[in-house]
């Protein structure tokens, strides 16, 4: 894995494409440590900070949104090409987002039925991952991402080690924090047997079932965490839902979610 | 060029607009020709992803249609769907709704004060740079914006697409300790706000007095939220429910965001216009903080959106405070739901301005179809006569980068949901 060396400060870049914004907040919420973080690594080009530079070469770029346009699949090759080490950010970047349901359906007869002058508007029928355009150096999962999952990688790259990536499942993390199990105590459909963790297992200590916007856990047993669902009482429709949701593009999710709307037909 | 057409759309869109855009200009000798904002954001097409979906499933799926104003979408959702299921949550969680919102306008407005618009009224390219000269300014910004986003944080664990609010009430209720510390900041929070709207009516903003309509819910005793009824300072008063009686989307060959119009004509919503329709609806205090401003309300001019905004983050630090005072732990945090067959509508008050949902929902509560129309698509028309106002008002003999400057400047004043966009405006004057 390359590693970033500072010679005077890191150049940094931040680069959308489609997506909610919500991930870029990940850094423009962090108050006064914005601040400390623009003075350990230069923010070349971001545009909602104001810095308006995309085409200037960087040491690490970060991208949030899925590729989904002619155009962004040109964008994102001169982004790979002008940057040392990418970083994909948020279900968009890693896993083509919400928005890749379309990939499921017939993405022109979407657009049709949303534009009324479809040929106007530059949409291919798939949303996909940064990966499935480019090499990305490290992917950092969540629905969005969240402040210290940035900041560990950034801090990770300045001391030229490699970034600490979750694998685990939520439930591990609800183990460690003590919560109680949401789906054995309340039989509520949580998804975190099958979710990778670094949310903090927020919707559990919420009492509610996580909707697994961090999408799959390293080894996630779908197929087992159907039957259990089915146990529940939901309809294989709805198990289908379950998997086919924020990260309905990330392969385990796709091929589990399919195979339950299939069994419904 | 693709020739502008005006095409009657077939099946609504919701468009998101929050990234690229460009700015286009041609005049022909003293004349503004074509002005055109234009958004080339790719399209989610959420419409589309909501049709088949459980009405639980609906709030945490629309919050990503923006990462800046979840909130807003999970409350424009769940009380469409609580109107047509008939569920009255009762009044904690009404109110623990308004403060949850009050969080929302706090962090969004901050956000844009101090990260977007203030640079450019104090001459800087970003507020990194403006911290360095003006550091107590941009720390009071981001306390403030902290301030709202930790509300969030209490009712949705976390400040981007919170987990927090389902269909009937909240998942959760939030212990009394971490009530009372959100209490205390927020007390502490009240003279710097308005402090905040002092600064801000005292910016050195353009006079640029236009003609437009704006357009916000009213509701009889409050400043509009969650509730209420649509209004213009035109004299519209209609219910939430007969909204497509009297806006109309429609497809530009420049945007892949549609142009919502009242009854044909471009409109205004958002903090400037519900401050022009609701300034008897404020607390005498930023009623006062208002009046003291040296400012004519309702104001004609829209760079005084600012002064808005900040009143609005005053307001908010005053309301929420009010609300959690007396906090109680409520028997229950939901409401049950018991869904039926039928069309789903509401409207709420989103930080950029008023968000309309509706839903069409079969028998075992699942949408069939949605509409949602968002701010930004009802401000793009008036975003785009502004631009033609200012430009003929400045006159054709400046710069190009000087009306650039004052067209990024008009752009940003709205702050769209383009808002990172407009940092990078592609200008382009074709001078004939």
């Amino acid at each position: 894995m390359s590693t970033v060396v500072a010679k005077d400060r890191p150049r940094a870049a931040v680069h959308k494409f489609a997506s909610c914004d919500g991930c870029q907040l990940a850094l423009l919420n962090l108050g006064e440590d914005l601040l400390l973080l623009s003075s350990l690594v230069e923010f070349v080009h971001f545009a909602e900070a104001g810095q308006v530079n995309p085409e200037a070469p960087v040491d690490i770029a970060f991208v949030e949104g899925s590729i989904s346009t002619a155009k962004d699949v040109e964008r994102i090759q001169r982004v790979r090409a002008r940057s040392r080490f990418l970083v994909a950010i948020g279900a968009c970047a890693t896993a083509g987002g919400l928005q890749a349901l379309r990939n499921l359906a017939d993405g022109q007869a979407w657009i049709a039925d949303v534009y009324a002058s479809p040929d106007y508007v530059d949409s291919l029928q798939s949303s996909t991952a940064v990966a499935q355009h480019v090499k990305v150096d490290l992917e950092l999962w969540g629905c969005p991402v969240n402040s210290r999952q940035l900041i560990a990688a950034v801090r990770a790259l300045l001391f030229g080690v490699a970034p600490f990536e979750e694998h685990d499942k939520v439930c591990l993390e609800c183990k460690r924090a003590q919560v109680v199990c949401v789906m054995v105590a309340h039989g509520l459909p949580c998804m975190g047997p099958v979710t990778r963790t670094g949310c903090g297992a927020l919707c559990p200590s919420f009492g509610r079932d996580c909707y697994a916007c961090y999408g799959p856990a390293e080894n996630p047993n779908t197929e087992v965490l159907g039957r259990r669902l089915e146990g529940l009482g939901l309809a294989p429709a709805a198990i289908g839902r379950c998997f086919l949701s924020i990260n309905n593009g990330a392969p385990p999710f796709t091929e589990a979610g399919l195979r339950r709307v299939h069994e419904h037909d | 060029m693709t020739e502008q057409r005006n095409i009657d759309i077939r099946v609504p869109v919701l468009a998101r607009v929050e990234g690229e855009g460009a700015l286009e200009i041609r005049t022909q000798g003293q004349d503004v020709t074509a002005v055109r904002l234009r958004i080339f954001e790719p399209p989610r097409l959420f419409e589309k992803i909501l049709e088949g979906r459980d009405h639980g499933e609906v709030p945490d799926l629309v919050a990503r249609i923006c990462g800046i104003c979840p909130v807003a979408y999970q409350m424009s959702a769940v009380h469409a769907f609580e109107r047509l299921f008939g569920v009255d949550p009762g009044s904690w969680v009404r109110d623990m709704r308004r403060v949850l919102y009050c969080g929302e306008w706090m962090q969004s407005h901050a956000l844009h004060i101090h990260l977007l618009a203030a640079p450019d009224l104090l001459g800087y390219d970003n507020a990194i740079a403006m911290a360095r000269d003006h550091p107590d300014i941009v720390r009071r910004g981001l306390l403030l914006q902290a301030l709202g986003n930790d509300i969030i944080r209490l009712f949705g664990a976390r400040s981007v697409h919170p987990v927090g609010v389902r269909v009937g009430g909240f998942h959760h209720v939030p212990a009394r300790s971490d009530v009372t510390e959100i209490y205390t900041r927020l007390s502490a929070a009240i003279p710097d706000t308005e402090a905040l709207v002092r600064w801000a009516a005292a910016l050195d903003l353009p006079a640029a007095e236009q003609r437009f309509v704006s357009v916000s819910l009213r509701h009889t005793a409050e400043y509009p939220m969650n509730a209420g009824r649509l209004a213009s300072s035109a004299g519209l008063d209609a219910g939430i429910d007969e909204f497509e009686s009297h806006f109309s989307e429609q497809q530009v060959a420049h945007s892949t965001a549609l142009y919502c119009l009242l009854n044909g004509q471009p409109y205004l919503v958002g903090p400037l216009a519900r401050v022009n329709l609701n300034l008897e609806r404020l607390p005498a205090a930023v009623r006062a903080a208002l009046d003291e401003s040296g400012i004519v309300w309702p104001s004609r001019n829209p760079f005084h959106a600012i002064v808005a905004r900040a009143a609005e983050i005053y307001y908010a630090v005053l309301e929420a405070a009010r609300i959690l005072k007396d906090y109680r732990i409520p028997e229950a945090a939901h409401a049950a739901v018991v869904p039926r067959a039928g069309v789903a509508i509401a409207g709420t008050e989103a930080p950029r301005g008023m968000l309309w949902h509706r839903y069409d929902v079969q028998e075992d509560g699942r949408v069939v179809r949605a509409r949602i129309v968002p701010p930004t698509s009802q401000n793009q028309a008036r975003i785009e006569a502004d631009l033609r106002q200012s430009l003929e008002a400045l006159g054709l003999d400046r710069s190009d980068d000087e009306l650039r400057r004052r067209c990024e400047m008009v752009i940003r004043s709205y702050d769209p949901c383009i808002s990172c966009a407009t940092h990078f405006l592609d200008l382009r004057v074709e001078r004939c």
